[in-house]
């Protein structure tokens, strides 16, 4: 499958239309626009409390908004049928920021789940591709651990398999490297990387550390006080003059805050 | 005047709090009766919950029975002794454990036990973002962890119930003859004398909404937990106090409707 043709760049795999959201009288998302397009490596960057993973659990249904539409290949996620959604959200694959494995389950038994939910596939398989996946993770071999076993990057990784086992069109990847340590964080970025060479996604990713976005990004946007304010590629991105952006690129304080 | 304005604050809060309650108590029983219906049928998760609410759960209620028979069986020889009736005690051990004691008091067992239970387990879920991932997985988490869960609790507890009664009825015998020195051949003679098909079933019906209230109810606040670890802690209290004081209220409505 080709990627990031040029033809494709007319119609969004993903279209969030003026997206608003709040939660107890606080608007978290004031107007949100943005495009992700078939095949490309999205980076939302913001500050904590920005509405990052608000926006996020937007594009998979999780959080309805109170004002806006996201539209997946034409399709208004709003729809009334519950079983058309779930049709819809069969598209996705979502990593979470822990893992959110399922604790009662064994690592294969996880990965396993949602094909034997979804599909009528043989447990020779079902064996296989659970295999597939966790070697594509880098983690073949943990198939009897349980989740409370594994440390952290870990069970990111066993959520990034498990997210990739029903050969989901989109992936989102919730905060994939917070929390861990640079060198975790790194090997995480390189196999995010690598599925992304090695599958035909589009892939939408949030997180605030800066490294990370230009590793794995075609292109980054920005979420400040509820708006994307910036959407570029890496090397436009950096070059941008807002100052807001480049304080956060360099990571210090911004000079009207401080003062 | 302020004072006044406070007061009105609070118990309008007060208020609009218990809407919420009662409205996600009926959100969950809706949507769980309305996935109980459609595809797929989780077998396995069914089987799994009613070993768990029925099996597991004899040991505690039959306890409760045996010794509810055996107090009430002491209790009412002491007191009918003083008018000669004791030929009595007997029906009224009978009648009082099937169309009440038995199913209140084993539904509030079993809403210590399980209803907890539910609201730990789905509390946990909902916290570590388990019940998201399965949303994401296409999998609607009402069908996979309510529907199986509220069904169990509903079929289980008349079973239960129907095995209290006869522990409870043992007990008494024991108590009545073998304390108290009754004519075992009497006793039991009375023991089904007054006693209708109309009072077991009244008993197994109350103990079949019983265990849909507590199910529903340790479910719906797991469901919707919020604040991490200290919000399952609440969520696992109040399902257990909610559901016996729902428990013991709809005994009064259902006791009035059933007779």
């Amino acid at each position: 499958m080709e990627r990031k043709s040029s033809s494709s760049r007319e119609t969004p795999k993903i279209a969030v239309i003026d997206l608003w959201k709040s939660f107890a009288g606080k608007d978290v998302l004031r107007g949100v626009d943005l495009q992700v397009w078939p095949g490309e490596s999205l980076v939302i960057v913001g500050g904590s409390g920005a509405g990052k993973s608000v926006l996020l659990k937007h594009l998979i249904g999780l959080i309805h908004p109170d004002r806006g539409h996201v539209i997946v290949d034409g399709e208004d996620l709003a729809c009334a049928d519950p079983e058309r959604c779930l049709a819809i959200r069969r598209k996705f694959g979502m990593a979470f920021q822990e893992g959110a494995l399922f604790d009662s389950m064994n690592v294969f038994d996880n990965i396993a789940f949602p094909l034997r939910r979804h599909t009528k596939l043989s447990q020779e398989a079902i064996a296989a591709r659970v295999r597939e996946c966790l070697s594509l993770v880098h983690l073949s071999g943990i198939e009897h651990k349980m989740p409370s076993e594994l440390s952290g990057g870990m069970r990111r990784r066993v959520g990034f398999a498990r997210a990739i086992a029903l050969q989901p069109e989109i992936l989102l990847f919730d905060e994939p490297n917070t929390g861990l340590d640079p060198i975790t964080a790194a090997a995480i970025d390189r196999v995010i990387v690598e599925m992304r060479e090695k599958l035909p996604v589009t892939m939408v990713t949030i997180t605030h550390h800066m490294p990370s976005a230009f590793r794995i990004a075609d292109r980054i946007a920005m979420l400040r006080d509820g708006k994307i304010v910036a959407a570029a590629p890496p090397e436009v991105f950096r070059q941008l003059p807002d100052p807001y952006i480049q304080s956060f690129l360099a990571g210090q304080p911004l000079e009207e805050e401080v003062a | 005047m302020k004072p006044l304005i406070l007061l009105f604050e609070a118990l309008g809060h007060r208020a609009i709090a218990l809407f919420e309650e009662v409205g996600r108590f009926f959100y969950v029983l809706h949507s769980a009766f309305l996935w109980t219906f459609r595809k797929p049928f989780d077998f396995r998760e069914w089987v799994r919950q009613m070993v768990r609410v029925g099996v597991d759960s004899l040991p505690v209620v039959g306890l409760t029975a045996l010794f509810t028979g055996m107090v009430l069986a002491l209790q009412t020889y002491r007191g009918f002794a003083r008018f000669h009736a004791e030929s009595f005690v007997a029906s009224v051990v009978s009648l009082s454990l099937t169309r009440e004691l038995a199913p209140v008091l084993a539904a509030l067992m079993i809403a210590g036990r399980i209803g907890s239970a539910f609201a730990a387990e789905l509390g946990t879920m909902r916290v570590t973002e388990q019940i998201d991932a399965l949303y994401a997985m296409a999998v609607e988490p009402i069908q996979y962890l309510v529907v199986p869960r509220v069904g169990a609790a509903t079929i289980m507890l008349p079973f239960l119930v129907a095995f209290a009664d006869g522990i409870g009825v043992v007990g008494g015998y024991s108590v009545a003859v073998g304390l108290m020195g009754a004519n075992p051949v009497v006793y039991w003679e009375k023991t089904f004398q007054y006693l209708d098909l109309n009072d077991l079933f009244s008993g197994l019906i109350k103990a079949a909404v019983f265990g849909l209230i507590l199910a529903v109810t340790g479910c719906a606040k797991g469901f919707f937990t919020t604040g991490g670890a200290e919000g399952v802690g609440r969520s696992t209290t109040s399902a257990v106090v909610m559901a016996s004081l729902v428990i013991l209220l709809s005994d009064f409505f259902l006791t009035k409707i059933l007779f």
